[in-house]
């Protein structure tokens, strides 16, 4: 309906997301929203089962949700994914002079970023690091070694000696790595 | 599908640049996986209707098609009155024809003793109530491999979709039905067709012990001379483009097992019940205004469960067997999932293969 023509609107100006696309995402949002009332809640999104037993499940839910709120709504939806759009999708845009879109290397860099940063104080530290491996590797390493194993990571990158990664850091460690393709998902149509 | 799904195993993905164990990047394999699944996954889509490439006039399909032309409303609406107006009443008296006449039939022949004669009445009136009632869906059948249908003594195992699978098969055979003793309506149907032929009817009380189920089934197959239960072991309706993980208990009892593959063609109406957005009042309502019910129907070579094969892998043979012959696809996935949340095992083994990674590659004491 109307509104709906208003969100695409709005949507495909901050995404560039073809009309399409943005139906099917639509659509898939309102079949996630079992509470039928325009928003997603964290428990909409733990019923999918696929990510429900993802290690990082829980970040990437929290993702979605700005500081202290619950829900997020389609808008909110689709500025997330947004980050996984491919980046060559951006040359069919026209916008050159426009805001830095938000699947640039270095956005989806910042994405990945605060998967890490727990606190969201632009720093990644020990224990910060530690709780993420914790996540990833569940009962099968002892604490010990996931130790050792956070320690040799953040002194291979932390360059101004302050035992924390910042966001500089991080993007130096990953100067090699072809971000793109692995933080992209592809559309069909 | 929405998306290109990328299916390069963990190990391929996190393959590390240098020696070392861990790094920052490993994380991007989870979060793709992630955001994949959050974008379209395999198995929520399953629990709601195969979305159709062409619309087929019916407005419930009409999810991604748009206004197209006044000619096409026009033509729409026509259907619409010839659904509801004409097909739909006459459907009803049908369906009511029937249920009355397999309850009042049912009851009389249960009123004879036990004998041959009473077994083939029994079997008269089972079919001929059965065809009527698949004539109210305006249900189109086919059946194949005719050779392979279900013998006395044998389990009929097929994936399920629908409430009018049961409907579907015992058009064209007698079966004892296995279920849950209902209220309503339907309690009176089977209290009177139990009367008649040996379904098997449990409390709901007994269903919760697994062990009375199988002794009870166990018992009818022993005995050559009944007839064949019906069964579907997937314990909830698909939606019929995938058949989900069979549990394990039908395989369990013994005897031959008569695989069954029912595919339906969602172009002239969709027979899949989503029992949490539709009640089952509302569901029959829905395939009464639809075109047709349109199957195609294979029965399967029998199976049995070889030496040396447990019970998980003789179900999970003959559901690959069920979805190849039927064109669906196979999903590890439990069918209770459409209400239940997924097991913490799956997130564990996931977690243990990338502890195996970690611990392969890097010099860790």
């Amino acid at each position: 309906g109307n509104i709906g023509m208003l969100i695409c609107v709005s949507v495909v100006s901050f995404t560039s997301v073809s009309h399409s696309q943005i139906t099917r995402l639509y659509s898939r949002f309102t079949s996630l929203d079992k509470g039928e009332n325009g928003t997603l809640s964290r428990e909409d999104f733990q019923r999918i089962p696929e990510l429900a037993i993802n290690p990082l499940g829980d970040r990437i839910i929290n993702a979605f949700f700005p500081e202290g709120e619950d829900q997020v709504n389609f808008r909110g939806f689709m500025r997330t994914l947004a980050h996984f759009r491919p980046i060559e999708d951006n040359e069919k845009s026209k916008d050159q002079n426009g805001p830095e879109p938000l699947n640039s290397r270095s956005n989806k860099l910042h994405f990945a970023f605060r998967l890490y940063d727990l606190d969201k104080d632009d720093k990644i530290s020990r224990d910060e690091l530690l709780q993420v491996l914790r996540m990833m590797v569940g009962v099968n390493i002892s604490d010990e070694q996931l130790g050792s194993i956070a320690d040799r990571t953040i002194q291979e990158a932390d360059q101004d000696g302050d035992s924390a990664i910042s966001f500089a850091e991080f993007v130096k460690v990953l100067e090699k790595v072809d971000v793109e393709q692995k933080m992209s998902i592809r559309f069909l149509h | 599908g929405i998306i290109e799904r990328d299916e390069t195993p963990m190990e391929k993905e996190i393959a590390h640049l240098h020696q070392a164990d861990f790094e920052f990047s490993d994380i991007f394999y989870f979060c793709r996986k992630g955001f994949e699944a959050i974008v379209e996954d395999e198995v929520t889509q399953r629990f709601s209707s195969e979305e159709l490439v062409s619309w087929n006039l019916l407005t419930r399909t009409n999810v991604n098609f748009h206004y197209v032309s006044l000619r096409l409303t026009v033509v729409w609406v026509i259907g619409v009155v010839v659904r509801y107006c004409f097909l739909l009443p006459l459907r009803i008296t049908l369906a009511a024809i029937g249920i009355t006449s397999m309850i009042v039939g049912t009851t009389m022949v249960g009123q004879l003793p036990n004998s041959s004669v009473k077994n083939y009445l029994s079997e008269v009136v089972h079919l001929t109530c059965s065809r009527i009632l698949v004539r109210a869906l305006s249900g189109t059948i086919r059946y194949h491999n005719k050779e392979n249908k279900p013998q006395k003594g044998g389990i009929c195992v097929a994936n399920h979709t629908s409430p009018i699978d049961a409907i579907i098969l015992t058009n064209d055979g007698c079966y004892a039905m296995v279920g849950q003793v209902h209220g309503g309506l339907m309690g009176v149907i089977q209290r009177a067709t139990v009367k008649a032929c040996p379904h098997v009817w449990f409390e709901r009380s007994e269903i919760k012990d697994r062990h009375l189920v199988t002794k009870r089934l166990k018992e009818h197959v022993v005995d050559k001379n009944k007839l064949p239960i019906l069964i579907f072991p997937e314990g909830t309706c698909i939606n019929n483009t995938s058949v989900m993980m069979f549990k394990k208990g039908s395989f369990e009892i013994g005897g031959t097992i008569y695989p069954v593959a029912i595919k339906y063609d969602p172009q002239f109406g969709d027979a899949f019940w989503n029992s949490s957005k539709y009640n089952i009042v509302s569901y029959l309502l829905r395939i009464m205004t639809s075109w047709a019910i349109v199957c195609n129907v294979w029965y399967m070579p029998p199976m049995v469960r070889e030496e040396g094969e447990d019970a998980v892998q003789f179900a999970n043979r003959v559901r690959s067997a069920i979805a190849r012959q039927g064109g669906l696809t196979e999903l590890p996935w439990d069918g209770g999932l459409k209400r239940a949340k997924v097991k913490d095992t799956f997130k564990e083994e996931q977690q243990k293969n990338y502890s195996k990674m970690l611990v392969r590659n890097g010099s860790i004491g």
